[in-house]
């Protein structure tokens, strides 16, 4: 591939590996005496651990060691939490169980054999016996009087209870001519799977004494950091390695029980062990995402004007605090119910809480989805109230555009944006009169065809690092980049922000390609690996190209500063009237004199002629931490048809028109919004964990729960409107998770719309077929009733 | 996500398959496009300590027309059905069913055998051979006995096969001129079974219906017979009426055994099989005209 361009849709370098299976993952890792491990993993939701017997185990073909939670205890610490609000109940967190379980999937014990089968075959024959105690799954009943409880650092399962607000709701509602809507707003829980579930490998060198931890992650860095907290070793002794990652979407963003406990495992037993999760484990002991359920009102006028939104929220935190779990329904939910609007009061309530269930944190869109859920939904609700339609209810209450920082009612800066034009465009691509004419032929002909809105906003680029420290975080949240020039020009760059999928590799190569004038396939991109590069962040809350692009762009701008003061030395010129550009140093008004940057790298190796006081090589290591998030937002437009027999819902079109700045590569953006839309699409129609009350999963498998497939979409219509964010250099913004963020409620809404001639108003995702036909049913009676309470009435 | 131990044979000849399952009776499960029975295994739902592989045995898969109807080999696989001429035009809706079994790499290795062994009660093979009728080969080490289809599917998961028994072959009857043929499927969102699906085999003959056979699956423990639904049609005018009169009764047989889950109450699948029983009776109704 040539030199490149800031904004080309150039190919994905990682796809032929990929693609034709020579990617290596955790699984492919073999290392000599590589030993296996399965988990042993409670049956019952919330027990106490009476006594674990492994004689049978023990003697079991091909073990090698059995650890229980009491073997291990001192050297497993307690998993970590990495995000501290004020007056956070922070209960113990072993890796392994030893006392109590607390949800189904809890590891109470590791089984090592020679062969992974081995292990799972005498993982059966552990016999624990458990004193089963009464469990609770739902946040709300869990915070009552009498529910069981889990940790007794947190009376009533409360883990946090959490303000947010800006205006005064209170005072707002005051206003006779204020009209309230309310409706409970059910956010369900859902399961990440990500293709590759998640696998561990470590190996311990008993005569260096360090550990190498692969692990399928999305912050090798912090998995460093904390394992070396968490089990007080020496960071320096501690490696992690991120191989490839199949997919993450925010699952793998903690560190994990596992990772710990093969890291001491194998320390103990003083060689590599490997754990590789099983589906049907991962959808027990991965983190699932989610699960709110919450109070909205919006309070408005009749003219349309939003005066406010309030929530009662109940987050479900799972049976652990996972390492962001306080985050993401606290300040990464509370900080967007402004949306794009005005929204001059709002206040926010949040119960984290406990509950005998898969602890649950971060996936994709992470509280923002929730909350762009409740807004978005909310703000079709109080325009059905009033009678107008949702898009000139929308107009009427957006922020006019900005260019460079507007402060919104909750005390946020949004860095820049123009939501009219954007909603405008996305209309115009639609064409939205032609549509409602379409909706009103249909429903004479006793069709259901409805359209649903969402005019999202969202928060990304995570994070300005002092920000983030005074609401809460334990770690910096900036990025780092190296960028090594080899003697002969060629280029390797060295990310603390790896890659679960996105295109790293592509992209990197594609800004330093741009930025430098070397070849694509001259540049080597590293990431994943603590030993390779710096202390780095990851990825997470799509900050890659905002945060780590920068970083990456701060490093080539020294490189190119170096060099060109060397290639200034070289030519005989002063540094002011040297120029650099597609990869070649030239003086001002003398054509002759040009030197290539393979050239001036070669010289800065050499070393034979530097100017006075320059250091030879050409190397440079750059930590990027922005001042703001950046503010990606956007209209989406879905269609639905609803089949009157089954209930059944078609999506049948979907527009969607984001602003995430000024754009790298399109081709990945287009990519992260189509699987965004598809997760958003997901949770509208299809997917839902669900829990007995007694705290077992029913949706165990993906025979249960159902993800979305290709055949649920249409051809997506995605286009574009460019405000560059005056955050970071490049004026990108975050494009990982706006499909997500965005699709739910545009999907939500357009059933609703569908279905609200019959009076249908609101209806708890995801829309099933049963819950649409329902719906229907339920409506039809209550007209029917009307109908009969008229003529009553009449007679 | 690992199987327990077991053994495992792979023989190339039917004489060889069957003296493997009568020398380990009981132990051992016949293992064929494996896409129901692996998964049980490495759920550990079931655990065999023998399995006899009939894949590497020649001459189990075809689709022959014979004796006025047609044979079709037991590891004749869902792909080959959809695909297979003569199925798409003897029997369509068998065709149609198989084509909407799951996804492409299940229906390039499951079986019609191995589904209507397996007798899953989402299953759609057991319901389209039930309403098409026809019968069941199957043979032991020593002898062979045809069973008919009415006979074969016993109970959740259970058939009229017995644990020495091998399905070599299903036997389908032809069908008289102005039959017309349908299978209305409604799948579950995740696993793509069926939540319900009705298969109608209609004969029409002078404006009124001489045969209907009429099977429910998905909701039931097993593919059943509507044959309430059968004898509102028999000897009928098709009009609107009829069919929405035919379909209400589909459940009917199944009654209070209506399968409940977390993806359909009883009384929505109830509901659906009378909507797919009305849609199923129309096309195959259409098709007879």
């Amino acid at each position: 591939m040539p030199v490149t361009t800031f904004g080309d849709s150039v190919r994905r370098t990682e796809d032929p590996r990929l693609i034709t299976g020579r990617g290596k993952y955790v699984d492919d890792i073999r290392l000599p005496g590589l030993s296996h491990m399965t988990f042993v993993r409670s049956p019952y939701a919330h027990a106490n651990i009476k006594s674990i017997d492994t004689t049978v185990a023990a003697n079991a073909p091909g073990v090698i060691a059995i650890f229980t939670g009491a073997d291990l205890q001192e050297q497993l610490g307690g998993l970590p939490v990495g995000w501290l609000l004020p007056d956070l109940k922070q209960p113990k967190h072993p890796p392994l169980a030893f006392e109590t379980v607390r949800y189904v999937g809890d590891a109470v014990a590791v089984v090592v054999a020679d062969t992974p089968y081995q292990a799972a075959d005498a993982a059966e024959l552990v016999e624990v016996d458990y004193e089963v105690l009464p469990a609770i799954v739902n946040a709300e009943k869990a915070t009552k009087d009498g529910a069981p409880e889990l940790h007794a650092e947190a009376p009533n399962n409360i883990g946090f209870d959490f303000s947010v607000g800006g205006g005064d709701w209170d005072e707002a509602i005051k206003d006779p001519d204020v009209i309230i809507v309310k409706e409970e707003i059910i956010n369900q829980r859902l399961i990440p799977n990500s293709m590759e579930a998640r696998g561990v490998v470590a190996d311990f060198d008993p005569g260096r004494e360090n550990l190498t931890l692969y692990t399928s992650t999305q912050i090798p860095h912090l998995v460093k950091m904390l394992y070396a907290m968490v089990t007080g070793t020496p960071e320096q002794k501690v490696r992690v390695i991120a191989p490839e990652v199949g997919g993450a979407f925010g699952s793998k963003l903690y560190l994990y029980a596992e990772e710990v406990v093969c890291g001491i495992v194998s320390k103990q037993l003083g060689r590599p062990v490997k754990w590789i999760e099983g589906r049907s484990e991962a959808y027990i002991a991965t983190t699932h995402g989610r699960d709110h359920i919450g109070i909205a009102e919006m309070a408005g006028k009749k003219n349309g004007e939003i005066v406010g939104i309030k929530i009662e929220l109940y987050a479900n935190l799972g049976a652990y605090l996972s390492t962001f779990a306080p985050l993401i329904p606290t300040y990464f939910f509370g900080l967007m119910l402004g949306g794009v609007y005005k929204m001059p009061n709002i206040s926010c309530h949040v119960y984290g809480v406990f509950t005998n269930t898969t602890p649950v944190d971060a996936y994709r869109g992470a509280g923002r989805p929730e909350a762009t859920y409740v807004v978005e939904r909310m703000v079709d609700r109080f325009a059905a109230e009033i009678g107008r339609d949702p898009v000139v209810v929308r107009r009427k209450n957006m922020l006019a555009s900005h260019k460079n920082g507007r402060e919104v009612t909750l005390g946020v800066t949004y860095d820049s944006g123009d939501y009219k034009a954007n909603l405008n465009k996305a209309l115009e691509i639609f064409d939205y009169p032609a549509f409602r004419a379409e909706q009103r032929a249909a429903r004479r002909e006793g069709k259901l065809l409805g359209v649903g809105l969402s005019t999202y906003i969202e928060i990304s680029g995570a994070a300005p690092s002092a920000v983030a420290s005074s609401l809460g975080a334990g770690a910096g949240l900036w990025e780092s980049a190296a960028v090594r020039v080899h003697p002969t020009g060629k280029v390797t760059v060295y990310s603390g922000s790896s890659p679960s999928g996105q295109g790293h590799e592509t992209a990197w190569a594609q800004l330093a390609s741009s930025e430098l004038g070397v070849p694509m396939e001259d540049i080597e991109i590293l990431h994943g690996d603590t030993d390779q590069g710096q202390f780095g962040t990851g990825t997470f809350g799509s900050r890659s190209v905002s945060v780590g692009g920068t970083a990456i762009h701060h490093s080539v701008t020294k490189i190119i500063k170096k060099a060109t003061l060397l290639a200034a030395h070289l030519m005989e010129s002063d540094p002011k009237f040297v120029t650099f550009e597609g990869g070649s140093f030239a003086v001002e008004d003398i054509p002759d004199k040009s030197m290539t940057f393979q050239e001036v790298a070669g010289a800065a190796y050499s070393a034979a002629s530097l100017p006075p006081g320059m250091e030879p090589g050409l190397d440079e290591t750059s930590f990027f931490d922005p001042t703001n998030f950046t503010w990606p937002y956007g209209s989406h437009i879905a269609v639905v048809e609803i089949d009157q027999d089954t209930g059944k819902v078609d999506l049948i079109r979907y527009v969607a028109v984001d602003d995430v700045g000024n754009v790298l590569n399109p081709m990945i953006v287009d990519g992260m919004l189509h699987g965004g839309i598809a997760q958003g699409v997901g949770q509208a129609l299809t997917e839902a964990a669900v829990y007995t009350d007694d705290g077992q999963l029913l949706s165990g498998s993906m025979m249960d729960y159902a993800m979305p497939t290709a055949d649920l979409f249409p051809k997506f219509e995605t286009d574009r409107t460019v405000s560059p964010s005056p955050v970071n250099e490049l004026g990108v913004k975050g494009a990982g998770e706006t499909g997500t963020i965005a699709a739910s409620p545009a999907v939500m809404n357009a059933v609703i719309d569908a279905l609200s001639h019959l009076g249908v108003r609101h209806m708890n995702m995801p829309a099933t077929s049963e819950k649409v036909w329902r719906a229907i049913q339920d409506a039809k009676e209550a007209q029917r009733a009307a109908r009969a309470a008229a003529r009553n009435r009449g007679s | 996500m690992v199987t327990s131990n077991f053994d495992y044979f792979a023989p190339s000849t039917l004489d060889e398959a069957t003296s493997l399952l009568s020398k380990y009776r009981g132990e051992a499960k016949v293992l064929a496009g494996g896409h129901s029975l692996i998964p049980m295994m490495k759920l550990r739902l079931a655990e065999p300590g023998i399995l006899v592989d009939i894949g590497q045995i020649e001459g189990l898969s075809y689709v022959r027309e014979e004796d006025g109807g047609v044979s079709i080999g037991s590891m004749t696989t869902y792909r080959e059905m959809a695909t297979s001429s003569v199925i798409q035009s003897n029997y369509p809706l068998l065709a149609d069913a198989s084509s909407k079994v799951a996804d492409l790499q299940v229906r390039n290795r499951g079986t019609i055998g191995g589904s209507l062994a397996h007798s899953d009660p989402a299953g759609d093979i057991p319901a389209v051979i039930l309403a098409i009728g026809g019968s069941v080969v199957v043979r032991t080490r020593r002898s062979s006995r045809e069973i008919n289809i009415d006979r074969f599917q016993v109970d959740l998961l259970t058939t009229a096969l017995r644990d020495n028994e091998i399905i070599t072959e299903i036997k389908l009857p032809g069908l008289a001129s102005g039959t017309g043929t349908a299978y209305s499927k409604f799948h579950q969102p995740a696993s793509h079974y069926a939540i319900t699906g009705v298969a109608a085999v209609i004969t029409i003959s002078g404006g009124t219906c001489t045969d209907a056979r009429i099977a429910v699956t998905g909701a039931g423990d097993k593919a059943t017979r509507a044959r309430r639904t059968e004898r509102i049609l028999n000897g009928k005018e098709i009009t609107p009426a009829v069919i929405r009169r035919a379909a209400s009764r589909a459940a009917a047989e199944i009654g209070d055994a209506l399968n409940e889950d977390i993806h359909a109450s009883a009384e929505y699948r109830e509901h659906l099989t009378q909507v797919h029983a009305g849609y199923a009776i129309e096309q195959a109704v259409a098709a007879a005209g």
